[in-house]
């Protein structure tokens, strides 16, 4: 990458509930319940990895930017804000209260039609996974949608010029990716660990901007997204009955005979 | 009369070899409503087309030129050229990270809602799938006329060989735009024992093993069970990644899941609480694993999956 030619780099990522406290649906709406929200931990290895590229090329100082778009509730900032801690450049919060209820088609609508309005970029980057609604779907149909190479499920990236090369791994192989920009591409938790924001990112954050967008400024309607935009719609939902605890027994040097006794009971030989 | 189009991608079928379990479980699937026709992004031998024939398949779409070889976006060009073709109101893949991201862009392509990670399909296409890691179950429906859905492995009872006779045909692929170039692709090795998504049996070890998988390698073995491991594990490089359970790897749900050296973190959970039963080997016996174990044991993994191992083989002999 020449240093003529800055990268515009558009990371995608979602805010979630925390995956740590207990998660419900709302029996009525069959939605998740929005408590306790954070950036989805998968996406922020989509961050780290949109930085490292950069990085690579000159950095910031080089005028290469990393923008971050989000769609979500009010709260959403919260996720925009940690990014630009650890070092995107910019926030962009698609905020409208008509978005609530969207499934993968209608989210990936509405973040193609964000991704067209803001234009330019050479590389969306997203997580390999939403933690809530975790189909995987989103980046695939955004791909799609915006008629660009998908480079998807990938462990490594690289620049070469105005190519993306990648790896990516599956249950059987291993797949060598190459592709000319602009491209998509979803990076899995085999990417480097992400990094924490430090005591300058936090300030530095302090000073960057993070911009809204409403669906009227997008061209689209209340209608082509939330529950009346989508194309699926969940009809019931249960809780699973929580797990309990079974016997536990301390080895007292024969717990290897207990468990062969333990399965032979549960007819598991 | 309803038509389901089942996408069936695995190699052996190319060589021509009998559809394995997994395909037949989509086949079964699609027989129960009605009329099916099955996709094969290659070109077939004549012995696979009879064989999807005597499995159920009323007839086989095949592109009429080889595809490109791009990543996902000429194979979903392909899969929504041949739904239309075949008039079908339900397509089926199976539920792999290229099987679901293929459904994502030819979902578009059909205007169809797609749902993932489904494990029984009602017959009015109601989709029963888990979500929130296994938390809750939930019932799902396309809104659009035709649905796409990706269906996990051991949902159903796989389809039985009959005498049925399937007709090949060739339809032209449209246009898939953008894609990403294959460059290389590098098969990994089988490790001989069952995959883990078919096994009845899974035998997984964590941090605990200390970088060596043999203990729980000669459990599994004893078991006929398939190896997996934590992802603690995983990033030491003690196993490779494919093993790994959990939120960012594989979701199981066999009779017996065994956790050695595993303690039990809410992305491990994920993966494996919807096992039928679960037996856990700790040396701390607050690890948070005891919480969800039917049977717990605390003590060293180290000296009992030998025993155990040593115990169920002396049983049987
Ligand atoms: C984004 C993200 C995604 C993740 N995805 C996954 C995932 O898909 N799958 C996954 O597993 N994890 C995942 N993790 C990691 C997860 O949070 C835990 O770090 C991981 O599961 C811990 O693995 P472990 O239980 O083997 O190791 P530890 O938590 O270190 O536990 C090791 C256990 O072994 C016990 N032990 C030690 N020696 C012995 C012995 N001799 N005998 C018996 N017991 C012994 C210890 O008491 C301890 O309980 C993810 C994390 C993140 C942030
Ligand atoms: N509401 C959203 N806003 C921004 N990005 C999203 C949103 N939903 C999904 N994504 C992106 O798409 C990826 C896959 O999400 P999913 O398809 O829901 O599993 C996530 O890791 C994000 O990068």
């Amino acid at each position: 990458m020449s240093d003529a030619t800055p990268l515009n780099v558009l990371v995608l990522v979602k805010y979630v509930p925390d995956a740590q406290f207990d998660r419900r649906l709302d029996p009525g709406t069959h939605r998740v319940e929005r408590t306790d929200s954070i950036l989805s931990e998968l996406d922020e290895y989509a961050v780290e990895a949109a930085l490292q590229l950069v990085e690579a090329h000159g950095g910031v100082k080089a005028g290469h930017r990393v923008t971050v778009l989000t769609m979500g509730p009010d709260g959403a900032g919260s996720a925009i804000k940690k990014t630009l801690q650890m070092g995107a450049t910019e926030g962009v919060h698609l905020c409208d209260d008509a978005l609530a209820g969207s499934d993968a088609a209608a989210t990936s609508l509405a973040l193609a039609a964000a991704v067209r309005h803001l234009g330019g970029f050479d590389l969306i980057l997203t997580g390999m996974a939403s933690t809530d609604a975790e189909t995987s779907l989103v980046p695939s149909q955004l791909a799609e949608r915006l008629g660009l190479p998908q480079l998807t499920l990938v462990s490594e990236i690289a620049l070469e010029g105005r190519e993306v090369t990648a790896r990516r791994d599956g249950d059987t192989r291993t797949q060598r990716l190459r592709a000319p920009l602009p491209a998509l591409v979803s990076v899995t938790d085999q990417f480097d660990e992400p990094r924490y924001p430090n005591f300058k990112g936090i300030i530095g954050a302090k000073k960057k901007k993070t911009h809204t967008l409403t669906l009227a400024e997008l061209g689209l309607s209340a209608e082509e997204v939330g529950a009346t935009g989508s194309w699926t719609e969940v009809v019931s939902s249960a809780a699973r009955p929580a797990r309990t605890a079974g016997t536990v027994i301390t080895d007292q040097g024969d717990a290897g005979a207990r468990l062969a006794d333990f399965l032979a009971d549960q007819k598991l030989l | 009369m309803s038509t389901t189009l089942v996408y069936l991608d695995s190699p052996s079928l190319a060589q021509g070899s009998e559809p394995g379990k997994a395909d037949r479980e989509l086949l079964a699937i699609a027989a129960s409503r009605g009329d099916v026709v099955v996709a094969v992004p290659a070109e077939l031998p004549e012995a696979a087309t009879a064989a999807l024939g005597a499995y159920g398949a009323t007839a086989v779409v095949v592109p009429d030129a080889p595809l490109e070889d791009q990543l996902v976006a000429p194979h979903a060009a392909f899969v929504a050229a041949a739904a239309q073709d075949a008039g079908a109101d339900l397509v089926l893949l199976s539920n792999t990270g290229e099987g679901r991201e293929i459904a994502a862009r030819a979902g578009i392509r059909l205007s169809a809602g797609v749902v993932t990670d489904v494990v029984a399909v009602g017959p009015d296409k109601t989709f029963t799938k888990s979500v929130l890691a296994g938390a809750y179950t939930a019932e799902s429906r396309a809104t659009t006329g035709i649905a796409v859905a990706t269906v996990k492995p051991n949902s159903v009872e796989p389809a039985e060989r009959g005498s049925g006779t399937a007709g090949l045909r060739a339809i032209s692929v449209p246009q898939a735009g953008p894609a990403a170039r294959i460059e290389s692709t590098e098969e990994k090795p089988l490790s001989g024992r069952p995959s883990l998504d078919d096994a009845r049996i899974v035998v997984a070890g964590g941090r605990g093993v200390e970088g060596d998988f043999a203990a729980v390698e000669q459990l599994a073995d004893v078991l006929g069970a398939a190896v997996a491991a934590s992802r603690a594990a995983t990033d030491a490089g003690w196993i490779e990644h494919s093993y790994q359970v959990g939120q960012t790897g594989k979701t199981v749900s066999p009779q017996l899941y065994i956790a050695a050296g595993i303690s039990g973190a809410v992305q491990h959970k994920a993966g494996m609480q919807t096992a039928q039963t679960i037996v856990a080997i700790n040396s701390d016996p607050d690890a948070p694993i005891f919480e969800i174990a039917d049977f717990g044991i605390v003590g060293d993994l180290g000296e009992i999956l030998p025993q155990a191992a040593a115990e169920i083989q002396r049983r049987r002999a």
